[in-house]
C-alpha cells in the first residue's frame, strides 16, 4: 500500500478513500438483496423471514419432491436450450452478414434487430401474445422459444459483432482462393476464431431465457408454465419459502453462467 | 475441368500454369468506375505485374481474376475456360494478401496444410510436402510455431508457400511485399521470383512501386484510372514510355514541353534530334530526360546531337552518385545524374552549362488525355 506520494502528483490510496466508500456502498446496494435470499432458503420457518432462526434443507426438499416445480423446470430448460440454439446460430449468421454489408441497409437491420433490447418488455410481450393468438403459438414452447429469441439475439448479436472486430476477413478469403467453399471457409477459418464471442453470446442467450418472467407471464400458460412464472404466481399467492430455494439455485447457476461468460470475452485468442 | 492436368501432381507431369485472357472488364460502383474496358492477354508461365498509382484498379482486377469481384461485363479466361462467373474456391489459384493472412489458430505446418487438406491428400503425403515447403523456405525448424512468434519476412514466406503448396497454375500477389523493411523487401524480390521460376506458374504481381515492378517482372501493365495504359516489358517500359503518365510514373525524369510542327519537334525555338517518330502535330508534346543518359558538357567535349543550355541550380550528392540542377533559360528544370570520380570538382552554383543528350534518348510523348501531370524531378 502506498501511504506517502511517491512523487508530488501521485495520488495516495488515502486520498481516493472517498471514492473506495462510495463503490463499496454501490456493490453492497446491487448485490446485497441478491444475496439476501440464500440464508433465507436455509430457513427452517413456514414464512419467508430474515434473518433464520433455525436452519434446515425442508425448501430445498420442497423443490426436488414436488412434481409442478419439476415439470415447470424441465419447461424452462427445455426453453432455454432451444432458444440458445436459434438465437446463437441465427445471432451469428446475423453478425456475419452485417458485418460484411457495409451499406445504409445493413444499419437499418442492425437497428431493427437490436430494438427489443430498448422497447420495455411488457410492452413487448404484450404485442407477441396479440401476434400469436391467431397463429396460436400461445402456450406452446414453440411459442415461448421464438419470443425467447427475440430477447437473446440483441445479446449474441453484440456479442459476436464485437468478435469480429477483430477478425480479419482476408483470412476467409485466402481459405477461399486456396479452395474452401464459403461455409466451409467459415467453419474451418473464421469460426474457431470468433468463437470465445460466440460462445459467450450463447450463455447470455441462455441465461435470458432462463431468467424471463415477463413474457412468460402473458404467453406460457397451462403445461408450458416456465419456472419464473410459477415462481411469481406462488409469490402472490402465498409467500413460500420453496421459491428462495429455487431462487438461490438460479442465482448460483446464473453467476456461474455469467462467470464462463466473461472468461470466453477477456481470455485472448490463441 | 477434363484436362488430366487434374491428377493429383505427386508426378510433376501436369503443366504448370495456365495463360490468361482478360476482355473488356468493366467494374463500376455507382457512376464510378474502378475498371474501364480493361483487355490483356497474359502468357503461360508469364511474370506479369501490374502497376499503377493508389487508386487505380489494381486490386480490382486482381480481385476479378481471384473471383471476389464480378465484373458488369467482360470475359477472363484461363487457357480457353471461361471463369468470370466461377466462385473463388473453384478457380484454383494461390493468393498472397498484403497482410498475409496468415491463420492465426493453426501452426505455420498447420496453415500449409489447409489447401492439401481441403483436396483431400492423404495425412502422409500432407506431412511430407509440408516438410518440404518448410525447407523450400528455410523454416524447417518452425512448422509447430504458432504465426505470432515470426518475424515479418517469416510470415511472409510462409504466406507465400501457402499460396503454391497445392500447385495453383495461377498466383495472385497484391502487394506482398510493402510491410517489410527496404532490405527484406529486396532480397524477398528476388526469392518471389526465383520461386516463380521454380515453379513456372502464371503469376500476376501487383505493387505501385515502379523499381519493384521493374526488377521482377517480365512484363509490366501500367494501370491509371481503371486503364491500361501501356503494356510491355520493362525496359521498354522505360525506354519507350507511351504516354507522359507513364514516363513519369515510371524511373526518374525530367519533362520538359516541346512543339511539335510537321514532324518536327522543337524545344524553346531550338529544333530536337529524336530517333523515334514525334506525333505527328501537337502543341502539347513532352520531351522526357533520363537523368542518367545526360551529359553536363565540358567545352571542349565533342557536341551531342542535342544540346540545352542553362545555368546549375543545386547538387545533391546521394554517395554512389551525384545529381546536378540545371535550370535552363527557358526556366525549367533538368535533372542530371553522374557517378563522380574522387578527384572530380563539382560545378559551382550559377555556372553556365550545356546538358547534351542523344537522339536516342530524347523520347517524347504526348501529354495525356485528361489531367497533365509535372514529371518528378
Ligand atoms: N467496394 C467498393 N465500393 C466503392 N468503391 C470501391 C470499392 N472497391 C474499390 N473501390 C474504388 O475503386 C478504385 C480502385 O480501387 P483499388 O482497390 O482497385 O485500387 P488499387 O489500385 O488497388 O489502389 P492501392 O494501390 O491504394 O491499393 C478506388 O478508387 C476505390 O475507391
Ligand atoms: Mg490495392
Amino acid at each position: 500500500m502506498l501511504r506517502q506520494p511517491a512523487t508530488s502528483t501521485q495520488i495516495t490510496h488515502l486520498d481516493r478513500l472517498w471514492l473506495y466508500v462510495l463503490c463499496g456502498l454501490v456493490i453492497v446496494f446491487l448485490i446485497a438483496p441478491t444475496l439476501l435470499v440464500i440464508p433465507m432458503s436455509f430457513s427452517d420457518s413456514r414464512y419467508l423471514s430474515f434473518p433464520p432462526e433455525s436452519w434446515s434443507l425442508r425448501w430445498y426438499r420442497a423443490y426436488f419432491g414436488s412434481l409442478e416445480w419439476r415439470d415447470a423446470t424441465v419447461v424452462s430448460l427445455q426453453a432455454a436450450f432451444l432458444t440458445t440454439i436459434v438465437a446463437t446460430v441465427t445471432g451469428t449468421l446475423a453478425a456475419y452478414g452485417l458485418h460484411l454489408a457495409r451499406s445504409g441497409a445493413g444499419r437499418l437491420v442492425q437497428v431493427a434487430l437490436t430494438l427489443p433490447m430498448m422497447i420495455p418488455v411488457i410492452l413487448l410481450a404484450i404485442g407477441i401474445f396479440l401476434f400469436f393468438a391467431p397463429l396460436e403459438l400461445n402456450n406452446s414452447l414453440s411459442g415461448l422459444v421464438l419470443a425467447h429469441t427475440v430477447l437473446a439475439l440483441p445479446l449474441v448479436l453484440i456479442s459476436v459483432t464485437a468478435g469480429f472486430k477483430s477478425f480479419d476477413m482476408n483470412q476467409e478469403m485466402v481459405a477461399r482462393s486456396m479452395g474452401a467453399s464459403r461455409p466451409r471457409a467459415f467453419l474451418t477459418v473464421t469460426l474457431p476464431q470468433i468463437r470465445n464471442s460466440v460462445i459467450s453470446g450463447a450463455l447470455l442467450a441462455f441465461i435470458t431465457s432462463l431468467d424471463e418472467v415477463v413474457i412468460g407471464l402473458l404467453i406460457a400458460g397451462g403445461d408450458k408454465a416456465t419456472l419464473t412464472r410459477r415462481m411469481f404466481l406462488a409469490l402472490r399467492d402465498e409467500i413460500d419459502p420453496t421459491i428462495a430455494a429455487i431462487s438461490s439455485l438460479l442465482i448460483v447457476l446464473s453467476i456461474v453462467l455469467l462467470a464462463v461468460s466473461q472468461y470466453f470475452q477477456s481470455e485472448p485468442r490463441d | 475441368m477434363a484436362t488430366p492436368a487434374d491428377a493429383p501432381a505427386a508426378g510433376g507431369n501436369r503443366s504448370a500454369s495456365l495463360p490468361i485472357t482478360i476482355e473488356r472488364l468493366v467494374k463500376s460502383y455507382g457512376s464510378f468506375k474502378a475498371l474501364d474496358d480493361v483487355s490483356l492477354s497474359i502468357r503461360s508461365g508469364e511474370f506479369i505485374t501490374l502497376l499503377g498509382p493508389s487508386g487505380s484498379g489494381k486490386t480490382t482486377l486482381l480481385m476479378v481474376l481471384a473471383g471476389f469481384v464480378r465484373p458488369q461485363s467482360g470475359s477472363v479466361r484461363f487457357a480457353d475456360r471461361e471463369v468470370v462467373l466461377l466462385p473463388p474456391h473453384k478457380r484454383d489459384i494461390g493468393m498472397v494478401f498484403q497482410n498475409y493472412a496468415l491463420f492465426p489458430h493453426m501452426t505455420v505446418a498447420g496453415n500449409l496444410a489447409y489447401p492439401l487438406k481441403l483436396r483431400n491428400v492423404p495425412a502422409r503425403e500432407i506431412a511430407g510436402r509440408v516438410e518440404r515447403a518448410l525447407d523450400l523456405i528455410q523454416l524447417s525448424a518452425f512448422g509447430e510455431r504458432r504465426i505470432d512468434q515470426l518475424s515479418g519476412g517469416q510470415r511472409q514466406r510462409v504466406a507465400l508457400a501457402r499460396a503454391v503448396i497445392f500447385e495453383p497454375r495461377i498466383l495472385l500477389m497484391d502487394e506482398p511485399l510493402s510491410a517489410l523493411d527496404k532490405n527484406l523487401r529486396e532480397q524477398m524480390q528476388l526469392e518471389v521470383r526465383r520461386l516463380h521460376d521454380r515453379l513456372g506458374m502464371t503469376t500476376v504481381y501487383v505493387t505501385h512501386d515502379q523499381r519493384e515492378a521493374l526488377t521482377m517482372s517480365d512484363r509490366i501493365a501500367v494501370i491509371n484510372r481503371g486503364r491500361v495504359v501501356q503494356l510491355d516489358r520493362p525496359r521498354e517500359l522505360y525506354e519507350r514510355p507511351a504516354t507522359h503518365f507513364v514516363a513519369s510514373f515510371i524511373g526518374e525524369s525530367s519533362t520538359l514541353p516541346i512543339e511539335v510542327r510537321d514532324g518536327r519537334p522543337s524545344f524553346a525555338g531550338a529544333p530536337l534530334l529524336s530517333a523515334a517518330p514525334a506525333p505527328a502535330s501537337s502543341a502539347s508534346s513532352f520531351l522526357v530526360l533520363r537523368p542518367e543518359k545526360l551529359r553536363l558538357l565540358a567545352d571542349a567535349a565533342p557536341a551531342e546531337a542535342n544540346v540545352i543550355a542553362g545555368h546549375v541550380r543545386q547538387n545533391v550528392f546521394q554517395g554512389d552518385s551525384i545529381v546536378t540542377y540545371v535550370r535552363t533559360a527557358s526556366d525549367h528544370e533538368i535533372a542530371i545524374r553522374r557517378s563522380l570520380r574522387t578527384d572530380e570538382v563539382l560545378p559551382e552554383m550559377g555556372t553556365a552549362v550545356r546538358v547534351g543528350f542523344s537522339a536516342e534518348d530524347a523520347i517524347i510523348v504526348p501529354a495525356d488525355a485528361d489531367a497533365p501531370q509535372t514529371g518528378r524531378s
